[in-house]
């Protein structure tokens, strides 16, 4: 018996549960639940977990793995996961300097969106996102689901090279390159915060289920944070 | 206890893409961390047993053209997967077998025979810090190995103690009938001296007995520019049409110039989607034959990012993956669909082999 969801072999060492085939806190809720109960059961030779918008891939060793038993197992904790609250959370600040050549694309948004910038700022800035998942490169988090109004298609042409701290925009979802990347997200603004830093204690701001709200900074600021050491730590 | 200097192997050459790779960096995808790992991750198991070391030590993975690596002291090595002429200090080396190198010995990689990529193991493992987790080299994210990036001219690769913690492994065998060492006759170095003799004694009597070439899959199976792969249908083959099924299993398709450790993007005959080219992001399995709005498939690598928003037909079976990881650009590769039962017998029968040379005892 299962509900809204079914189970899906990819190849012999992954399973995946995957549910209902939208992009919905409610059901990213159930993918991200599954996903910690696996971490929390550290079951004999399941190597990763990764839970996405609506799936939770389980990586594992079929020669150490009882593979009907996992599934069986995967089975019943997806189908406790309906209850999942997506409960209310203290939303993690992020600072962006919008604009100028921190944000070359924000006139452009500007022009798809028929606002004004500071329009644009305001309707980005006011909103509190959900990560849904982390994936592309470590430490990048697709966050949604942006106003409808500001939800720009990526670009046609890539860029070669963006620049670590970007705040982009691709249809429903915004987000932050950790790291200098060629990437085709519309760059609206940049941050001084480091979303992934292998040198820190904790080296990754977010995490799948998080709550994320940017908070616009003028250029001075962004500036002072950047060649803070300690600052950019406490973020 | 780190009192005594590191032993190291100076990089003289560094070939054409040579880095250190374990098992790779699992447990970081959910923040959007790559495995990374071999290409042939069997190649790289067996290397390690050659050499006496456990299956998660660090080895370099050479690609197309080899290196030349400069020893300053005595280590046991052996080169598995691909199959090149490897020499040292002139004298052609076994491929598939225990070798010693000294302190300035010059391990030199001439000529490949077939296949695309094949595994050094040095007793003791290479020592480059360890990067959440493991010291596997992703270049895309500058994670691991040396400094994130292959290897160049001049770099010194740290060698870990051979007595140390990478045997642990063998050390556990407490269960194992301890046997007199039996001479080694494995090595086709000529003039091979008392000390070879005895670091190769050494070894085998951590295994338990004499390392054998006898004892070692002898690659037959080596793909020479085409390979046939068994694939499990799914996870997503319901985004495809039934022809697109038919088609996957038809005539083979070409390894593109746009291939590297992150994928290969195939070329042939397209595979049609049944209802749109776009799925939500989910997890990638390496070996998953994603496929985008061209219709043209690409088989995903150890270096892939951990989620994509293509579809995936199919996705290969654990036990043929080192057979992908042996084509270079321009190879050839087929698919054959095969069941789950066939998968896990593949995967058992391949297992068998491994151990038979990493505990010969209980073979």
């Amino acid at each position: 018996m299962t509900t809204g969801f079914r189970i899906l072999p990819a190849g012999d060492s992954t399973i995946v549960v995957e549910f209902e085939e939208r992009i919905d806190p409610a059901i990213n809720a159930r993918a991200i639940r599954v996903a910690d109960a696996v971490q929390a059961a550290a079951i004999a030779g399941v190597r990763d977990v990764v839970p996405t918008y609506r799936s939770v891939a389980v990586f594992f060793d079929p020669l150490r793995t009882d593979c009907r038993r996992l599934v069986d197992w995967l089975v019943g904790e997806a189908n406790r996961s309906v209850e999942t609250p997506v409960g209310e959370q203290v939303p993690i600040s992020v600072p962006v300097c919008y604009g100028g050549e921190l944000g070359p694309d924000l006139a452009d948004v500007a022009a798809f969106a028929n606002m004004s910038a500071d329009e644009v700022v305001a309707t980005h800035a006011h909103a509190v996102y959900r990560v849904f998942m982390l994936g592309f490169m470590p430490g990048f988090a697709y966050m949604g689901v942006l106003d409808a109004r500001i939800a720009m298609p990526r670009r046609q042409a890539p860029r070669v090279r963006v620049p670590r701290g970007s705040v982009g925009i691709a249809g429903g979802q915004t987000g932050i390159y950790p790291a200098e990347t060629p990437g085709g997200w519309q760059i609206i603004g940049r941050t001084p915060a480091r979303p992934f830093d292998a040198e820190r204690p904790m080296p990754f701001l977010f995490k799948a289920g998080d709550a994320v709200r940017f908070v616009p900074i003028d250029r001075s600021e962004f500036e002072r944070v950047a060649s803070n050491k300690e600052g950019r730590a406490s973020l | 206890m780190l009192a005594h200097t590191m032993a190291e192997a100076l990089v003289i050459r560094p070939g054409l893409l040579t880095t250190v790779q374990d098992v790779g960096r699992w447990g970081f995808q959910s923040r959007g961390v790559p495995v990374a790992g071999p290409m042939d991750s069997y190649a790289h198991r067996l290397a390690n047993a050659f050499v006496g070391n456990a299956a998660e030590s660090a080895t370099l993975e050479v690609t197309l053209v080899g290196p030349e690596l400069e020893f300053d002291d005595e280590r046991v090595v052996a080169v598995a997967g691909a199959r090149f002429e490897v020499t040292v200090d002139g004298h052609l080396a076994p491929m598939n077998a225990p070798f010693p190198v000294f302190a300035g010995s010059r391990l030199t990689f001439g000529a490949r025979v077939r296949g695309a990529r094949a595994y050094v193991a040095i007793s003791g493992g290479i020592g480059v810090m360890k990067v959440f987790g493991s010291r596997a080299t992703h270049v895309g994210s500058r994670m691991g190995g040396v400094d994130g990036r292959p290897l160049e001219a001049g770099d010194r690769l740290p060698l870990g103690d051979p007595a140390g913690p990478s045997r642990s492994v063998s050390e556990k065998r407490e269960h194992a009938p301890s046997r007199p060492a039996s001479p080694a006759k494995t090595s086709s170095i000529r003039g091979m001296t008392a000390r070879a003799a005895r670091l190769l004694g050494a070894r085998a009597a951590l295994l338990g007995r004499a390392p054998s070439a006898g004892h070692a899959p002898d690659g037959r199976d080596m793909p020479d520019g085409h390979a046939r792969v068994r694939v499990l249908l799914g996870p997503q083959h319901d985004c495809f049409t039934d022809e697109a099924l038919r088609t996957l299993e038809g005539a083979p398709y070409r390894i593109s110039q746009q291939s590297d450790r992150m994928g290969f993007r195939l070329e042939g005959a397209p595979l049609t989607h049944s209802r749109g080219a776009d799925i939500i992001s989910d997890a990638t399995p390496m070996g998953a034959l994603q496929v985008p709005g061209s219709g043209l498939p690409i088989l995903l690598m150890a270096d892939r990012q951990t989620t994509g928003g293509y579809p995936k037909i199919a996705t290969l079976i654990t036990a043929d993956l080192r057979l992908a990881g042996q084509l270079a650009p321009g190879d050839t590769i087929s698919f054959a669909v095969c069941s789950p039962g066939e998968a896990m017998a593949a995967l058992i029968a391949q297992e068998r082999r491994l151990m038979a040379v990493e505990r010969p005892e209980v073979a």
